[in-house]
């Protein structure tokens, strides 16, 4: 799936969220861009997880591990703490069972990343409020019978859900259109991006 | 395309119990074996380019290429070659006939050194750990230290497997293919039917037909039912669907329906170049396999092979799940694995038929940890 979004901006956030020479797992890893960059710049041992085929393809050409799977059952058969990260970037909210996937991601890895639109985005709020449709925004770019999207959240859900998941939020990033969004994020943020870990 | 056509020929190479201890996993052994081996390309001056391919329960060690006199190509030929995959200009390609086979390597139809008559029944049961130990032996005695990589389908991917298990310090890489760590019983059901077919048959003999009639029915019947598990009810549709050879019913029991006719054909065409015992041994040695648990990490040095794991979606005979308990297992273990379940309506036949995503894989892979071997 396409981002509409300025993916660099996200994508050099996670890469200076990890640390050199860590063990990295990206589920929805794409064409493995971003696997690639950390193994180049910063020596990870790098493991995908994707289910387009044609991906698969373009991380094998590019030397990376990746396993032809969905992210529901990818988890399934690493012990415990087998990564020093789980990136789930722009591809928790498409998982079927958010829940059973965050609880592996969290199981599997000693940090997530999480990164996902923000549904409380000031033009998605206006847009249901006064249209009376379903947000269309720069981060949510599909229509609401082509996304690929299964759960709409907002930045304020997620908070709420590492509450009662006793999850703990290590660091917190919001993008916006212009760069990085510092003033009332749940409102002006398009897109957000959490490095949790589990509160032992 | 003729001028890049690789010219080969078959060689051989045979141990005795006094060079090389061979003892079978029933606690059998022979005086000697010999192993058919061909070889592809040049093994360069580190030694490192070694391919060793493992082949099917009907394969042989004619890989690809032809022979000078007999221009039938090798059974993976479209993966195997000058430019292909497995780059016989890059790497150096080893494959051999296992033992227990009828395609030169010593096997039930071998004349025993001893009676000077074929072994027959007399001829050990055989499982795979004891093809790939014999294969080792090959692979010493072509002075290859450490393969780049081993790479086979079907009964060849259980051989991968046996070799990641029993010999991890000699391979850099394992590519099981469209495989499975130990066989089913509906997979060890449809084999026990091959065999009864063949030993139905009144010319088997108790397997002592050799310089007689041989047991041709069964064994059609045999490779009859193979061939309906090797394709997918999708691509039977697409290649027979309900055409009939002649236009109408013939109100007989002649074959009526293409896919009749094609089975027939491919059971009497079978018998001219299979062994009915050796079809026997082998199967049971499929059926014996079994690598599941932990015995795939018995030798530590496991840890340090990567694997390329591939199935085909609509293979029923070794279906995905079975690929995926083998990721699984590699995953528990945290070793460098790469999976792909690739696309296509071939089923089990998929990993000699799907030549476009399957070489483009395979041939990264392969690249990728040859470039990872030359850095250390």
């Amino acid at each position: 799936m396409q981002k509409r979004l300025d993916i660099k901006t996200d994508y050099e956030l996670i890469y200076n969220m990890i640390e050199p020479n860590s063990k990295v797992l990206d589920l929805g890893c794409g064409d493995g861009s971003l696997l690639l960059n950390l193994v180049k710049g910063k020596k990870i041992q790098a493991q995908g997880i994707e289910i387009n085929e044609v991906f698969v393809r373009k991380c094998v050409e590019k030397g990376l591990n990746v396993f032809h799977s969905d992210i529901d059952s990818g988890l399934f058969g690493y012990p415990d703490d087998s990564f020093d990260y789980v990136i789930l970037n722009q591809s928790m909210q498409q998982t079927k069972k958010v829940d059973f996937v965050m609880e592996e991601s969290l199981r599997v890895g000693k940090k997530v990343i999480v990164g996902f639109p923000n549904f409380a985005y000031l033009w998605a709020r206006m847009r249901l409020f006064f249209k009376g449709k379903v947000p269309i925004t720069i981060s949510l770019p599909w229509s609401w019978y082509n996304t690929e999207n299964l759960h709409f959240l907002s930045i304020a859900d997620f908070i709420d859900y590492c509450e009662v998941k006793d999850v703990f939020i290590e660091e917190a990033f919001y993008l916006g259109k212009k760069g990085l969004v510092k003033f009332l994020p749940n409102l002006f943020a398009l897109n957000a991006l959490f490095l949790i870990k589990k509160k032992s | 395309m003729d001028d890049s056509r690789l010219i080969v020929d078959t060689k051989y190479f045979t141990f005795t119990n006094h060079d090389r201890k061979f003892i079978f996993d029933s606690g059998e052994s022979l005086p000697e074996i010999t192993i058919a081996y061909e070889t592809y390309g040049v093994l360069n001056q580190n030694r490192d380019n070694a391919i060793l391919i493992l082949h099917a329960l009907s394969g042989d060690a004619h890989v690809a290429g032809v022979y000078e006199n007999d221009q039938r190509l090798g059974w993976w030929d479209s993966m195997v070659g000058p430019n292909k995959a497995i780059d016989t200009n890059k790497y150096f390609v080893i494959c051999s006939n296992v033992i227990g086979g009828c395609c030169g390597s010593s096997g039930p139809s071998s004349i025993n050194p001893l009676t000077k008559k074929p072994y027959a029944l007399e001829f050990p049961i055989i499982t795979i750990f004891d093809m790939v130990r014999a294969q080792k032996y090959l692979i010493d005695h072509l002075g290859i230290d450490k393969l780049l990589s081993v790479v086979g389908g079907s009964m060849g991917g259980m051989q991968v497997l046996a070799w990641a298990a029993l010999f991890p310090d000699r391979i850099q890489s394992a590519i099981p293919i469209a495989t499975t760590l130990k066989h089913s019983p509906q997979q060890i059901a449809f084999d026990e039917v091959g065999r009864q077919a063949i030993m139905a048959d009144p010319d088997w003999c108790d397997g002592n037909y050799y310089g007689l009639k041989i047991p041709q029915r069964g064994l059609a019947v045999a490779r009859m039912i193979g061939h309906i598990t090797y394709m997918s009810e999708d691509s039977m549709e697409k290649k027979f669907s309900r055409r009939l050879k002649d236009k109408k019913y013939s109100f007989s029991f002649m074959a009526d329906f293409e896919v009749e006719g094609y089975l027939r054909y491919r059971g009497d065409s079978f018998v001219k170049r299979f062994d009915a015992n050796s079809y026997l041994y082998i199967t049971k040695a499929m059926d014996y396999f079994n690598l599941s648990d932990e015995f795939l990490f018995e030798n530590e040095a496991v840890r340090d092979v990567r694997f390329l794991v591939i199935s085909f979606n609509s293979d029923w005979l070794y279906p995905s799940y079975q690929s995926r308990a083998i990721v699984n297992l590699l995953k528990s273990k945290m070793i460098n694995s790469t999976y792909c379940d690739i696309d296509s309506n071939y089923g089990h036949d998929a990993f000699l038929l799907e030549v476009d995503q399957q070489s483009h894989i395979v041939e990264h892979f392969l690249t990728n940890t040859h470039n990872l071997c030359k850095k250390d």
